[in-house]
Order: structure tokens, then C-alpha cells, then sequence
């Protein structure tokens, strides 16, 4: 580890791997740092994975530029990351006459953005667009350019193709506290780790308001909007074709009901404001409100085929709900991405490029590496292999025909290399390879995946977490307390 | 890449598996089993306490025992079993195609007949879904039983066990012989799900409590779990105002398990909501000519010995279908009034035909009335009866012949 650098970036969600990628790409000595295990441990892992098609905010918003800009840069994105993504469309589905005004008005809206790809659809068209809405739905918006997205896989390409430029990625770095001197910011983690950089960037999600304080910066505050979401099983019937969202509210998209990119559904999210920012607990109250609300949108939706629920913060600044990226006025060389809520993920490819100018403008200098790779090696997981080419990989890598996760055909080629790119917790190797994200929620292969765990990072039982810190996962190991060599 | 011949693959090596190959290869066929684990025997390897085998061997057993009675047979009889070898994939068709991967190889299987003998999975969490934070700390009982029992790790200190079913009864009585702390089992229905031996054995015993009529309606905890709320049912109604906390450092769930026939529907088999298993005719097989299933994969059971019965029932169907017999005729099978499902759906009234049936209700002195259509033809008396109980019944010929001629003659079971 070095300790100095010309950028440090506080924060490894998708805006701070985003901005790290981006700036890998010049000759920069760049770090990233977070306080978790493991990178897009907070709201990036948390969240609908929706490409957004543009057209929900007006352009007076920062954030529908950016959300604009980046929905057009995730196919080169996807062709340099491999990461799953799919532009499946996104429908505005109305079932009164009122609502087919809002329509108009998002359409309109969508089209002075700048946004492509859209159209005004009547009842037979959405049906045939989409055959498991509700019949009564009368008309409604195709945004075509919509697109679906596993987060944290997306999260996880970024960083790691940001490390394979030359970005320093410390985990387990709480930022505790700051100092400015000659130049140089020293941030220092809880644990008395300490960097030095020229330049700061925050990009510490909900707790954007916190590093602010600790840099004596902005004074602002950053409320948690919780978003509880329900995880259908994947032989679930309503499965739709496209992402599908009620007419909005006044303050909310509403429940959507949106097809993974890997084939289950998912159901959400809620919008419930929280004062405490580590609550990320489901509650019962939700379900019945939610599961109706879906019922009107595609009937088929059940609760019989909750697999799982989860909840993400999103970190709204408010009045106006809107991005605050900027250069501190209090702060020397400091930048701050601060409210990135919805649509921070389909803008953040856009994010980096801003703060990127954001940079030059503080005058840091921005010279474009000659040897930047902005390619990864694909992954290939055995659940897309056919069963010849599943011979050959195994061929090739034995592990390959070693199936370790069961309801997503998960082998334990894919866990090791998940373990080899440095995700050591059962969260960090789930999210990376899907390995317990099905049906039985890591029943049958969590026990498979500690134990390959151990046997790869040579950790102990009692070392191996769900997702860092306190989170272990075994408590005691059965046997002689004195082995009878010490007797 | 490898390919292999045999008259039928099994696919799962548990009980009902073995069960299944042993007929099949007395009759002069040959049989293949492919298993995922290292050894066959499936979930009875982590059943290392007693009250196995009863039934079959007319001795008292612990899981493993029994599970080596049963492979020593497959091995005496030669029949080849591929180990640590996953079948990801049936395609159906006059010869079957099985995917099977292992670490040895990728390979495909090609035979007439498939034994589905897949077993079953625990519901979980999301299944129940209790609300609350989301820490490391809580398990499935049959997880935590394979953890302790085969990897002598130990989840937790200090338990709360969801649901009342066998496993977690038998995990609270392991886990207070290891030294740990089991502080509730707690039960959402008024009546304990499991059998009643083990609410004596496994909790009374050791001093548990068992709170009936509860549910965990709290998840505390945000790296590791700390505590959970249990809060009382009254009338079907939740009375929050009698939450109390229960400290923990793990929690069980037992609430259940489902058949696993990922596979069988991607083979096109139908499954039905009545036992989550494929609906089969009097030869226990399936809507797809050539597949078979027993064991847990078809419905659950609760005692193996009912599972080995099953599975090498099956296996002699499997014979007389490779020798081209099947039978003339069937007739439809019903669950009538408190049964929830009876298997299998059809009986053959050329031959003695045996049905496995879940009740719904709790009696004591219940009547089994067995009818045809409305002319009933056999009624049995029951001293006790209820869900966790398995009611098994076997008819021979002449019941069946009591028919009268219908022209579509339903067989109906039903309880009162
Ligand atoms: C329910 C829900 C649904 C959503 N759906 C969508 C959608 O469909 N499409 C879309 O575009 N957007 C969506 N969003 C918004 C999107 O998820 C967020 O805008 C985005 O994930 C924010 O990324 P981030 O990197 O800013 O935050 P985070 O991912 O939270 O990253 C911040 C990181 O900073 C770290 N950190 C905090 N404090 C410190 C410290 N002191 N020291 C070190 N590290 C620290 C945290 O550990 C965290 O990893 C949704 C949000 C929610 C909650
Ligand atoms: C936790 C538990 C405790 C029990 N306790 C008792 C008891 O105390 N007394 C009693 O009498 N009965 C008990 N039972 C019931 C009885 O033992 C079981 O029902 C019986 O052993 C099930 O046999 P099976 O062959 O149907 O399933 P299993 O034993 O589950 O066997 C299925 C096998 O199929 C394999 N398999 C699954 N899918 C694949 C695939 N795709 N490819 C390859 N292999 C595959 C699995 O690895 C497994 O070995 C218990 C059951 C459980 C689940």
C-alpha cells in the first residue's frame, strides 16, 4: 500500500467504482476506499437494477441529465465489462382516463430530456408488448431504451477493471477523520490506517453527509428513503418481458414489477423514510399492500413465490431531490456526489465523466494513460454452457463439473474465481457469482461454500462472515477441547 | 465427450434411490445411480440418532446404520453409482438423455427409464417470510444438522428454533447435548408439527419450553443476530401487546420441507400443488412415459421405512414397464373430506395397489371410509390421527372389485 496519492475516493458503491474507472484511465495514482468487507455493500447492491429510459423528471434536474447521458453508455460499457445487462424496455401502464394525461406529460418530458426510443402506446399495443399486464390497462408509455441490470455485478467489473489500471482498492477503511496540510488530505480509517491525496472525493452514499463533517465541508443532510423489495422465484408465471411502472405519484415511481436479468422477479420497492441509517429491516406490514398493487399491474404475480426480500436506503437530499455534485467552497480540492439517489445507478457512468471534468477544473492534471485496458476476461458460468461446452471447460478446469449451487447451476470454478478477484465473505461470492441467490437461499451450498472458503484463503471456521465485521458465521467446532497431544 | 448406456438412471442416492436401483437390477436390468454427495445414503447420513428402520428391519437404527444396510445391498449387487456427480439436466424423449457433471468428467446418460429420487429442501426464511434486520446467524435445522453431525461445526451458542417439525425437535435435544443453549422452540400452529415421541424425548427432557400458538414476528441484530420477538396468537389474531424478546445467538428454522423437482419440471413433468411432487399413476409414474419417482422428491415423508417401500415398489414398475407390461386399466384416485393428498393418483385394480395419505385433522378414534364412486367399499378405524402422521393403506383386488361397473370409477379416501 502506498500513502500517497494524487485522488482518494471514499466510498466503493457505484458512483465511487464508476469515478475510479473513469480516472483510471489517466496517469493518476488513484485509491478507493470503503468501510465494508467487500465493494457495493450499500445501496449499490440494494436496488431495483433498472436502466432508466429518461423521461421521469423534468431537465431542469441535474440528475435527469446525467441519468440521460449515462442510460447511452452502458452498451459499450457492457461490451468492454461483461456484465449482465439487457435493454428489455420499460412500460408506463395506465387503467384510468386521468392517468393517460400523466402519460402525455412523462412522454413529453422524455422528449425534451433527449431521451430515445420512446412512444405513446394504446391498450392493443401494450398487450402485445406485453401479454401478462392486466386487461383493464388502457394505454400507457414504451420507454425502448430501458434496460435491466444486476448492480452488484456491475459494480464489481467497474472496480476490478479500475484495479486492473492501477487502482488501490482498501476495504475495511472506515474513514474516521481528516487533516489538510501542505496540500495533502490524510484521511484515517477507524483502525488507524492512514492515506495521503491531493484530491477528495466523496462519494459515501448515505453517509455523504458525515465525510462531509469530518472534512469540516458543506453542512447538508442525507435522509434514508427505505425500499423494501420481494425476490420471486424464477418459475414464477409472471415473469414479464419488460420492466413495468404505474403512473408515478407525486413523490414516488410507485411498486414496479421488474424481470432480473437472470431470470427471477422482483417486486418493490416501498419508499419509507428512516432516521436510523443502518436499518435495512424488512417488515411484515408491506407485503399485502404491495402484492395487491401488483396484482393491478400484471394479475399473475403471487406471494407464494417470495424467494426473499431485502431492503436498500436511498440517499435523498431534500428539498429538491436532486444530485449535489460539486467543489466544496470549504473544503480545498474536495468533491462532493452527494443525494444519489434514483437514478444514480444509470447515471453513474455519466457521474464519473462530470467529475471527472470537476477534477480538471481544481487543476489536476488529466493526461490519458497510453497502456489503459479497458477490457476484463469474460467469466463464463456453467449455467450458460451448453452440456458440450460444459465438457470442454471442464476439461480444462475439472472444477467446472462441480456443481456447488443447485438452484442456480453454480460451479465451484466460479467460486474460486470469485475467491482469487477477492471476494472472501458468502455475500461477496453470492452476489459475485449468484451462489445462493436462488430458491433455497444458500440451504444446500452455503456449508460447500465456507468450506472452499477456508480451503482457498486458509481462514478458520470461525474467520469466515456473511459480509465482514461482527457477521460470522460459526460459533464453535465439535471435538476434544485438549487434543490429547497436549495432555 | 463420454456417454453411457442403461436400461434406467436414478437419480438420487437416498433411500428411496437405492430402494429403487436394488428391484430394477434383481429383475434383470441394468441400473445406474448418480449422486451428488461423496456416499449414497442421502439425508439419512446426518441422522445420527435412532428410530430408523422399525418398519423394514424390524430393529432400531440411526440414520446412518440404516443407510448402510441399504448400500451394501447396492454394492453387493454391483450396481454402479456415480458419486459427487450432479444431474443438471433431464431431456425426455422414447430414450432419455441425463446431463451429469462431476469434477471427474461432464458426461451424458442415455436410458428408457428414469427414477426421479431427488429428495427434498428446507423452506426458509423467505418461505415464512419473518420480518426484520437481516444478520449472519440464522439457519435452515437440516443445515445446521449437516454442519454439526458430518462437520462438527457449530452455528451458535445460544438457540431460538422456529416451527416444531421433527428435525428441529431432534436438533434442540443435539444441540443441548453439545453444551448449547436452546432457549425456545416456538410453534405457530396450536399443535406441535411433530411426532410426539420426540416432543417428550427432545424437549421435555432437557427442559425446553415450547411455545405453542407463537410466532417470530422480529428479527433483532445487524452483523449477527441478537434476539427475536415471539408474540402470541389469540383467536388467529397476533397480540403484539404480549411480544416478548427472546436473546440469541442463532436461529433455526423447521418449518417445513419441499419436494425438489426443479428437474422433473424442466422434463416436462407435471407437478402437483396437492404434495409438490409429480402426480403418478398406480405404477408411480409420471405424465411422461419412462419417468418414474419415490421417496421425498414425490411428497414428503416422515419415516424412511415408508420411503424404502416406496422406492422399491417403484422399482418393480420400472421392470414390468421395461418388459412392456402396463396395466389395462385404471382408475382415478380422490382425497375426499380432511385428506389433503393421497399417492398415487391412480390404482390398478388388477393388483394390490398401496396408498400413502396426509390427513388434515387431529382425532383420536377417526374413521378411514374408502369408497368407489358412492358404494363404499372398506373402512378402517384409526386410535390416533394427525398431519405429522403419514396414514398408509394398502388394497387388494377384491376391494377394488366392489366397484359396481361405473363407467369412470373414482376411488375416494376420506376421514371423519
Ligand atoms: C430501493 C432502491 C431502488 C433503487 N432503484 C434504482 C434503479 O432501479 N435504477 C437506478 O438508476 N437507481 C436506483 N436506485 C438508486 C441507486 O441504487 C443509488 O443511487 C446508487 O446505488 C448510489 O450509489 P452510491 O455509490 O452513491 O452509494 P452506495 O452504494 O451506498 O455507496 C456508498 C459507499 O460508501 C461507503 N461508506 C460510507 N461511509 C464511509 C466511510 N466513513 N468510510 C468509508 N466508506 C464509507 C459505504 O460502505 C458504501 O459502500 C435505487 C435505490 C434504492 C434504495
Ligand atoms: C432432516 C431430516 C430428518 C429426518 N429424520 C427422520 C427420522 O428421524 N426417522 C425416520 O424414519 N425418517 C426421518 N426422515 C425421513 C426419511 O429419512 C427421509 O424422508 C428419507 O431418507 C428420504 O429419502 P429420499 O431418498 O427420498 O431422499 P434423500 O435422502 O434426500 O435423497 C435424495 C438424494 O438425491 C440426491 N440428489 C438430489 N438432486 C440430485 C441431482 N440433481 N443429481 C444427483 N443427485 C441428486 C441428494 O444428494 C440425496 O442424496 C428425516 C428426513 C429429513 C429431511
Amino acid at each position: 500500500m502506498k500513502t500517497h496519492y494524487d485522488v482518494a475516493i471514499i466510498g466503493a458503491g457505484v458512483i465511487g467504482a464508476a469515478i475510479a474507472r473513469k480516472l483510471s484511465s489517466y496517469e493518476l495514482d488513484v485509491v478507493l476506499v470503503d468501510k465494508e468487507a467487500d465493494v457495493s455493500f450499500g445501496t449499490s447492491k440494494a436496488n431495483s437494477g433498472i436502466v432508466h429510459g429518461g423521461f421521469h423528471s423534468p431537465a431542469k434536474y441535474l440528475k435527469t441529465k446525467l441519468e440521460v447521458r449515462g442510460n447511452l453508455m452502458f452498451d459499450q460499457l457492457q461490451k468492454e465489462l461483461d456484465f449482465p445487462f439487457r435493454r428489455c424496455g420499460i412500460l408506463v401502464v395506465a387503467f384510468r382516463e386521468e392517468e393517460l394525461q400523466a402519460i402525455e406529460t412523462l412522454y413529453r418530458q422524455g422528449i425534451d430530456n433527449g431521451a430515445f426510443g420512446l412512444e405513446l402506446c394504446g391498450r392493443e399495443r401494450l398487450l402485445h408488448l406485453e401479454p401478462k399486464l392486466h386487461p383493464d390497462v388502457i394505454g400507457g408509455l414504451h420507454a425502448a431504451n430501458g434496460g435491466i441490470i444486476e448492480p452488484y455485478r456491475f459494480v464489481f467489473a467497474l472496480v476490478e477493471s479500475a484495479r486492473k489500471n492501477g487502482v488501490e482498492l482498501l476495504l475495511n477503511f472506515k474513514v474516521q477523520s481528516a487533516s489538510h496540510a501542505d496540500g495533502l488530505h490524510t484521511i484515517v480509517a477507524g483502525d488507524g490506517r492512514a492515506v495521503k491525496a491531493r484530491f477528495i472525493i466523496n462519494a459515501a452514499g448515505i453517509h455523504a453527509d458525515d465525510i462531509s463533517a469530518v472534512f469540516n465541508a458543506e453542512s447538508f443532510h442525507i435522509t434514508a428513503r427505505k425500499g423494501e423489495e420481494f425476490l420471486l422465484d424464477r418459475e414464477s408465471k409472471a415473469y414479464p418481458g419488460k420492466v413495468i411502472f404505474p403512473v408515478p405519484s407525486a413523490n414516488s415511481k410507485g411498486i414496479l414489477v421488474i424481470p432480473t436479468v437472470d431470470g427471477t422477479l422482483m417486486v418493490g420497492p416501498t419508499a419509507v423514510e428512516t432516521e436510523d441509517k443502518g436499518d435495512l429491516a424488512t417488515t411484515a406490514r408491506n407485503l399485502e399492500d404491495v402484492f395487491n398493487f401488483a396484482r393491478k399491474l400484471i394479475p399473475s404475480i403471487s406471494e407464494r413465490d417470495i424467494i426473499t426480500s431485502f431492503a436498500g436506503l436511498r440517499p435523498a437530499m431534500l428539498p429538491d431531490n436532486d444530485f449535489h455534485i460539486d467543489i466544496s467552497r470549504m473544503a480545498p480540492n474536495l468533491i462532493q456526489v452527494a443525494g444519489i439517489q434514483s437514478p444514480g445507478l444509470t447515471a453513474a457512468p455519466a457521474i464519473a465523466d462530470y467529475v471527472k471534468d470537476l477534477l480538471k477544473q481544481c487543476d489536476c492534471r488529466l493526461v490519458e494513460k497510453k497502456n489503459y485496458d479497458p477490457y476484463l476476461p469474460k467469466v463464463s458460468g456453467l449455467r450458460h454452457l451448453s452440456i458440450h461446452e460444459a465438457a470442454e471447460a471442464q476439461a480444462e478446469n475439472p472444477l467446472y463439473g462441480n456443481v456447488i449451487c443447485r438452484c442456480e447451476n453454480i460451479s465451484e470454478a466460479e467460486i474460486v474465481e470469485a475467491i482469487r478477484r477477492g471476494h472472501h465473505t458468502l455475500d461477496g461470492i453470492k452476489f459475485f457469482t449468484r451462489a445462493g441467490m436462488g430458491r433455497c437461499q444458500g440451504g444446500f451450498c452455503s456449508y460447500r461454500i465456507i468450506k472452499i472458503i477456508m480451503r482457498e484463503t486458509g481462514m478458520g471456521y470461525h474467520e469466515v462472515t456473511k459480509r465482514g465485521g461482527g457477521s460470522y458465521l460459526l460459533a464453535d467446532r465439535l471435538g476434544p477441547s485438549t487434543p490429547a497431544t497436549e495432555a | 465427450m463420454k456417454e453411457y448406456r442403461f436400461d434406467s438412471v436414478i437419480i438420487g442416492g437416498g433411500a428411496a434411490g437405492m430402494a429403487a436401483a436394488i428391484e430394477i437390477t434383481k429383475r434383470g436390468f441394468s441400473a445406474v445411480i448418480v449422486e451428488r454427495e461423496e456416499h449414497l445414503g442421502g439425508i439419512l447420513l446426518q441422522c445420527i440418532h435412532n428410530g430408523f428402520g422399525l418398519h423394514q428391519f424390524k430393529e432400531e437404527l440411526t440414520g446412518p446404520e440404516y443407510a448402510e444396510r441399504v448400500s451394501d445391498e447396492v454394492r453387493q449387487l454391483g450396481i454402479p453409482a456415480f458419486l459427487e456427480t450432479t444431474v443438471t439436466a433431464v431431456k425426455d424423449g422414447d430414450v432419455k438423455e441425463i446431463h451429469c457433471c462431476s469434477k471427474a468428467g461432464v458426461f451424458i446418460i442415455r436410458s428408457h427409464t428414469v427414477v426421479l429420487a431427488m429428495g427434498c429442501r428446507e423452506r426458509n426464511r423467505g418461505n415464512i417470510g419473518i420480518p426484520g434486520a437481516r444478520p449472519a446467524g440464522i439457519f435452515t435445522a437440516g443445515l445446521a444438522q449437516r454442519l454439526i453431525n458430518i462437520d462438527g461445526l457449530v452455528p451458535g451458542k445460544r438457540y431460538v428454533i422456529v416451527g416444531s417439525g421433527d428435525i428441529g425437535l431432534i436438533m434442540a435435544r443435539r444441540l443441548s447435548w453439545i453444551g448449547c443453549q436452546v432457549q425456545a422452540v416456538v410453534e405457530i400452529q396450536p399443535y406441535p408439527a411433530g411426532l410426539v415421541r420426540n416432543i417428550v424425548q427432545c424437549l421435555h427432557d432437557f427442559k425446553i419450553p415450547l411455545h405453542l400458538s407463537h410466532a417470530v414476528t422480529n428479527i433483532h441484530g445487524r452483523d449477527r443476530i441478537e434476539a427475536v420477538d415471539v408474540t402470541p396468537i389469540i383467536e388467529g389474531v397476533h397480540d403484539f401487546s404480549k411480544t416478548f424478546r427472546l436473546d440469541c445467538d442463532c436461529l433455526l428454522l423447521s418449518v417445513g420441507l419441499i419436494p425438489e423437482n426443479e428437474l422433473s419440471r424442466k422434463a416436462g413433468v407435471r407437478i402437483t400443488p396437492q404434495h409438490n411432487g409429480p402426480e403418478v399413476d398406480a405404477c408411480m409414474m409420471t405424465n411422461r412415459s419412462g419417468i418414474f419417482a419415490c421417496g421425498n422428491v414425490l411428497h414428503v415423508h416422515d419415516l424412511v421405512d415408508f420411503v424404502s417401500e416406496e422406492g422399491g415398489r417403484t422399482g418393480r414398475f420400472v421392470a414390468r414397464h421395461l418388459d412392456g407390461c402396463a396395466p389395462r386399466r385404471q382408475f382415478a384416485v380422490e382425497a375426499g373430506q380432511n385428506i389433503r393428498y393421497v399417492v398415487p393418483a391412480k390404482a390398478d385394480p388388477a393388483t394390490e395397489n398401496r396408498f400413502y395419505m396426509r390427513p388434515m385433522i387431529v382425532k383420536n378414534e377417526a374413521t378411514l371410509e374408502i369408497k368407489i364412486n358412492n358404494t363404499t367399499v372398506r373402512t378402517l378405524r384409526k386410535t390416533h390421527i394427525q398431519p405429522s402422521e403419514m396414514i398408509c393403506v394398502t388394497l387388494a383386488p377384491e376391494d377394488l372389485a366392489r366397484w359396481g361397473g361405473a363407467s369412470e370409477p373414482t376411488l375416494q379416501f376420506s376421514l371423519a
